[in-house]
């Protein structure tokens, strides 16, 4: 991440002196997302960081890595969001060490709500923690600003998340059949059953997934919510997490699906 | 000062905008939309327009004291519009369109164009932009031009576009209208995507809700379709 020294100017003739993107905090007004599937998660996040009217950095990876197979998406504050998955890694990671196994996603989740609830006066974070273990497999869950924990098949979050609610609901199903899958996969395209192939199967390619799942799903939600949000933008950032590990993929911004009627 | 108050206080303090439906917020991730409780939304398709809003009215978000308004107005044969915000003010700027635009039609002895109607609202809007915080979705349809959907904002803008999207429910359903909208839809195709929007926006803002509220308007006349709650298209309800 860009390291952005802020120059706090305090209230006084000083304060218009320095640029308003000087003054403000920075943040990740964003869109993130995260699907359940049969076989693990599929995660996805813009890459824009803001300060103001100011983008900061533009090809920002919020998706970060809390454990081998959990990650967590951030919006809100970027340097809450850090501080927070930072000491969160750590807990976990000697939780791990100590458990001698893989940790749950439920743990990593309970440990970020801990934090966010506890400390919600003075933070201003919104996580998805989403992620595989071996007793529930793939799972999402959300800690949206304030300190809630809830598991959820599909969750948005981040600034530009209002603008999808209805694509994301009108557009997942849960449970898509095995066979609906396997014809996706076998005719190779994006032409049938978009819709399908939430549902992995055993170890057909996680890449095939996530080219699938590019168009089913995260890439056309995630670039409707860029095109309408103005503190969401850049690249999409993909990672499907499973059995088999992760994967991690870019889609640049002109290989996006584009929606401009108007 | 009761404990509701001095909690809102201390989340002005630290920057969290209540949630006023007189207020215009910046763009910030817990506020989302501004100004009133309502979806509504106008859709052109082949052949003529689609003009729909949900029923509800309430106060402050927690009381509801309408569940069946309508919220479309008709202020000439075959132009309609729908408001955002402030009820008071877009009745009364209605009212005046309403009146402007019957004499004007006399006056021409013919029926007005959608334009003119959308310019009258304008007007009204930009003239005391000031004092008034109301916003249009003007649709209808006239010989001219045959179907039009314009949109005043509250400063009163003027803006032609295909379709247009408007109130607090409004900001759920960008992402969907963007994706589903095509030029030139069929009118069954049309109602079925505004009624859809509708329910998506119903489905995840408080403040909209009730029945449907929809207006076919076509060079042959003017249809309402009211779509009741229960009949609402059912997404993934989690």
């Amino acid at each position: 991440m860009a390291a952005v020294s802020l120059v706090r100017c305090e209230r006084g003739f000083a304060r218009d002196a320095a640029p308003d993107w000087m003054r403000q905090e920075l943040r990740t007004g964003t869109t993130i997302m995260a699907v359940e599937f049969d076989g693990g998660v599929v995660i996805g996040a813009d890459s824009r960081t803001t300060t103001g009217a100011y983008i900061a950095n533009r090809v920002t990876d919020k998706l970060t890595p809390i454990h081998e197979r959990i990650f967590c998406c951030r919006s809100g504050s970027a340097a809450d969001t850090q501080a927070i998955s930072d000491a969160v890694t750590y807990q976990l990671g000697f939780h791990s060490i100590e458990l001698d196994e893989p940790p749950l996603v439920q743990t990593a989740a309970n440990l970020f709500r801990e934090m966010c609830y506890r400390y919600r006066e003075e933070l201003m974070a919104g996580i998805i923690v989403a992620g595989w273990d071996k007793r529930r497999g793939g799972q999402v869950y959300t800690v949206p600003v304030g300190g809630m924990l809830t598991r959820q098949p599909v969750s948005v979050g981040g600034s530009g998340s209002s603008y999808i609610y209805g694509y994301v609901d009108s557009n997942y199903r849960a449970h898509m059949s095995k066979e609906e899958c396997l014809q996706f996969t076998a005719q190779g395209g994006h032409g049938v059953c978009v819709r399908a192939c939430v549902r992995m199967c055993a170890c057909a390619c996680v890449c095939v997934c996530v080219r699938a799942l590019k168009c089913v799903l995260l890439c056309p939600a995630l670039s409707l919510a860029m095109e309408r949000d103005g503190s969401s933008g850049g690249v999409v950032r993909l990672a499907v997490i499973s059995e088999h590990g992760v994967e991690r993929r870019v889609v640049a911004g002109n290989q996006l699906p584009s929606f401009s009627a108007i | 000062m009761n404990e509701a108050t001095q909690y809102n206080l201390k989340l002005e303090r630290l920057g969290y905008h209540q949630f006023r439906t007189m207020e215009r917020h910046p763009t910030n991730y817990l506020c989302k939309g501004v100004s009133t409780g309502t979806t509504i939304l106008a859709v052109k398709f082949n052949g003529g327009v689609i003009i729909g809003s949900d029923s509800r009215a309430s106060v402050g978000g927690s009381y509801v004291s309408s569940k069946v308004i309508n919220k479309l107005i008709q202020i000439h044969d075959k132009i309609f519009c729908c408001i955002a915000g402030s009820l008071a003010d877009a009745q009364a700027v209605t009212k005046m369109a309403k009146f402007q635009l019957s004499f004007h039609s006399i006056q021409m002895d013919s029926p007005p164009l959608v334009k003119a109607a959308a310019s009258v609202l304008k007007e009204l809007c930009y003239s005391n932009r000031e004092d008034l915080e109301a916003g249009f979705i003007t649709a209808g349809w006239d010989k001219k031009r045959g179907p039009q959907v314009y949109t005043v904002s509250m400063g009163g803008m003027l803006l032609s576009q295909p379709f247009t999207i408007g109130g607090s429910g409004s900001t759920y359903i960008y992402g969907y209208v963007d994706a589903k909208y095509k030029p030139d839809m069929s009118r069954e195709e049309c109602l079925q995507f505004a009624t859809n929007a509708l329910a998506l926006a119903i489905g995840r803002d408080n403040v909209s809700g009730g029945v449907a509220h929809l207006v076919v308007i076509t060079e042959g006349g003017v249809e309402h379709v009211v779509v009741p709650g229960e009949k609402l298209p059912k997404f993934h309800d989690e």
